[in-house]
């Protein structure tokens, strides 16, 4: 429809800050008693000055351990909550307001939460759903032909919800989730639970959404095999802060200080301590983990060296990159 | 308009669905809902018949007359959406609400309409049960009748509203229980269900008049039993639609602050 220009962000973020206030006490009988009279509120932080833009048609990851702010981030941009300071819109519009024309164009699935309704064949929740989101009849039959199709439904539509498998359950909640044909996709832990060949399934499927539909698309996972194959771009918060925001592969490089080399070499006598770290040894094949800069030269000492049949460079799997990058902030 | 009556359509079907889903429950809910107002009819009954077959204006069948009314408009107008709020904002499904396109409290009206008709038939066939035991006494009035069908409406409306914004405190306090017992202890005297109002001492049936309590049950029952002359028949229309007007306007403006809070907070 055209409605934003080519080049003005969907989704926009300043200095986007979110301050819970709580209440706390200490455990016992006494503190209860004084928190009758005198109620001590603390305030948290859940997210402190983050921005960001999203373009049209992308998929980005957004990254950060338990309790860095992702959820309420998402919670904002769809408009459940109310930022404490800064700015927000999507699409244009300001998401706490939730105007319908907004809410019609979005969508936010919660892998940990759902939407259907228990006690009924799905088809009957979809069918809600196009009256909710006043979709047209025609546009209806063809979305549902298409997602069913796609996500393989077809033995799943007359089935109540309660009768599904987790991951029978969580295609129909995406489906259900887009039927209105959002333009701008929030998905929180989409793949939560779910078994590998259901994970990839569902991986696979947004990435088709995203490139039929040309919908953006923000993603939160704890599973790096979703990010890896989904997102070009990744944003990492911690503790309510942006740590980084570029591509993925610039995250790898900017928080890896090592590579590994494996080198087959038939057998496991030689002590390779003196090339770099020996990570393991199985099967003749040798696990080592040098620092970055080191790589050309140690690889090139191996092979002059060693009877080397074989030798892979690698950089470290994504989960470790991740796992340092928190680390490394959290002290 | 003709996207929200599509919408009310598939809130029926999938409401209907569900709950055809446990017709043993249904069953339970509706031998409740026969219950309570059989035992006040067995009580009055007794105090009737041993002070000589009448009691303040009221003979034994006029009480048969009375509580089996009661009942049927009870079941019109009733509503459990207190119990739900809690639990939708607890377990946060109040979220998914709030992100769809249309005021949620489209698809609670639209739930309560369709279980009612779906439970319906087995409220009329108790009814024609307790008439067969309990020989109650009519005197159909056919006006009154009529006037009983915007009566009727705008009780359940309004009960509605009511009954919706205090569900709403489920935003602010955790707990909702202790105002939903003192509502329906109010309920219970004021809106004519525990004896006709007319029984009551007069400044409680004031206090019942003035609030909205007596026009949410009772008046549709006065109505139907015939003890309304039209000058009050008129009267009780103008302030049920007054009642409903102020209801309209309570819901929401509590909506909104109820909103407020819960972005605050976050479910």
């Amino acid at each position: 429809m055209g409605i934003s220009l080519p080049d003005s962000p969907i989704i926009h973020i300043h200095d986007l800050h979110k301050t819970y206030v709580v209440s706390e006490r200490e455990a016992g009988i006494r503190a209860a008693l004084q928190s009758l009279v005198h109620r001590r509120t603390e305030r948290i932080k859940a997210v402190d000055g983050i921005s960001f833009d999203l373009s049209g048609g992308e998929i980005v990851g957004f990254l950060g351990p338990n309790g860095a702010g992702k959820t309420t981030t998402l919670k904002m941009l769809s408009g459940l909550l109310h930022p404490t300071a800064g700015e927000v819109t999507v699409l244009g519009h300001v998401p706490w307001k939730r105007e319908k024309p907004f809410l019609r164009k979005i969508t936010l699935v919660m892998g940990q939460r759902n939407q259907l309704i228990w006690d009924i064949p799905v088809i009957d929740s979809f069918e809600l759903n196009r009256a909710v989101y006043r979709i047209q009849a025609s546009d209806y039959r063809r979305t549902l032909d298409e997602l069913t199709q796609l996500l393989e439904l077809g033995p799943l539509l007359r089935k109540p919800v309660r009768n599904l498998s987790l991951g029978e359950r969580m295609k129909c909640e995406i489906a259900a989730a887009l039927l209105h044909l959002p333009q701008v996709v929030f998905l929180d832990e989409p793949t939560i639970g779910l078994d590998v060949i259901m994970q990839r399934r569902i991986r696979g499927f947004i990435a088709e959404y995203n490139r039929r539909s040309g919908a953006t698309v923000l993603l939160t996972s704890h599973y790096m095999a979703d990010v890896e194959a989904l997102c070009r771009r990744v944003v990492v918060i911690h503790l309510g802060r942006l740590l980084f925001d570029g591509d993925l592969s610039a995250l790898v490089e900017r928080f890896t200080a090592h590579k590994t080399i494996v080198v087959q070499l038939g057998d496991c006598r030689d002590d390779l301590s003196s090339y770099g770290e020996v990570v393991s040894c199985e099967e003749g094949y040798v696990t080592l983990r040098v620092p970055k800069a080191e790589t050309a030269r140690v690889t090139e000492r191996l092979l002059a060296d060693l009877p080397v049949i074989d030798l892979t460079v690698e950089d470290p799997p994504i989960e470790e990159v991740i796992e340092r990058v928190f680390a490394q902030e959290a002290v | 308009m003709s996207a929200l009556l599509d919408l009310y359509v598939q809130h029926f079907k999938t409401s209907l669905a569900a709950m055809l889903q446990y017709r043993a429950s249904l069953v339970i809910w509706l031998i409740g809902h026969v219950l309570e107002p059989l035992i006040y009819l067995v009580v009055w009954s007794v105090v009737s018949n041993t002070r000589g077959g009448r009691v303040g204006g009221y003979t034994t069948g006029e009480f048969a007359a009375y509580f089996i009314v009661l009942m049927l408009v009870n079941h019109i107008t009733y509503t459990w959406i207190m119990y739900e709020y809690e639990y939708r904002i607890r377990h946060g499904s109040l979220s998914f609400d709030l992100l769809r396109p249309v005021h949620p409290i489209h698809s609670d009206i639209a739930d309560n309409v369709s279980s009612k008709l779906i439970s319906l038939p087995g409220m009329l066939l108790a009814a024609v049960l307790l008439a067969l035991l309990f020989r109650p006494t009519f005197h159909v009035v056919l006006w009154a009748v009529v006037a009983a069908i915007p009566a009727l409406f705008l009780a359940f409306l309004l009960r509605f509203l009511v009954e919706w914004t205090l569900a709403l405190a489920a935003f602010w306090t955790t707990r909702v229980s202790a105002i939903n017992q003192m509502y329906f202890v109010a309920l219970l005297f004021l809106s004519g269900q525990v004896a006709p109002l007319s029984l009551l001492p007069s400044p409680i049936q004031a206090v019942a008049t003035a609030l909205p309590f007596r026009w949410m049950v009772s008046f549709p029952v006065e109505l139907l039993l015939g003890r309304l002359t039209p000058a009050k028949a008129m009267a009780g229309l103008a302030a049920q639609a007054v009642w409903v007007v102020l209801g309209l306007g309570l819901v929401k403006i509590v909506w909104r602050a109820g909103v407020r809070a819960y972005s605050a907070v976050g479910g």
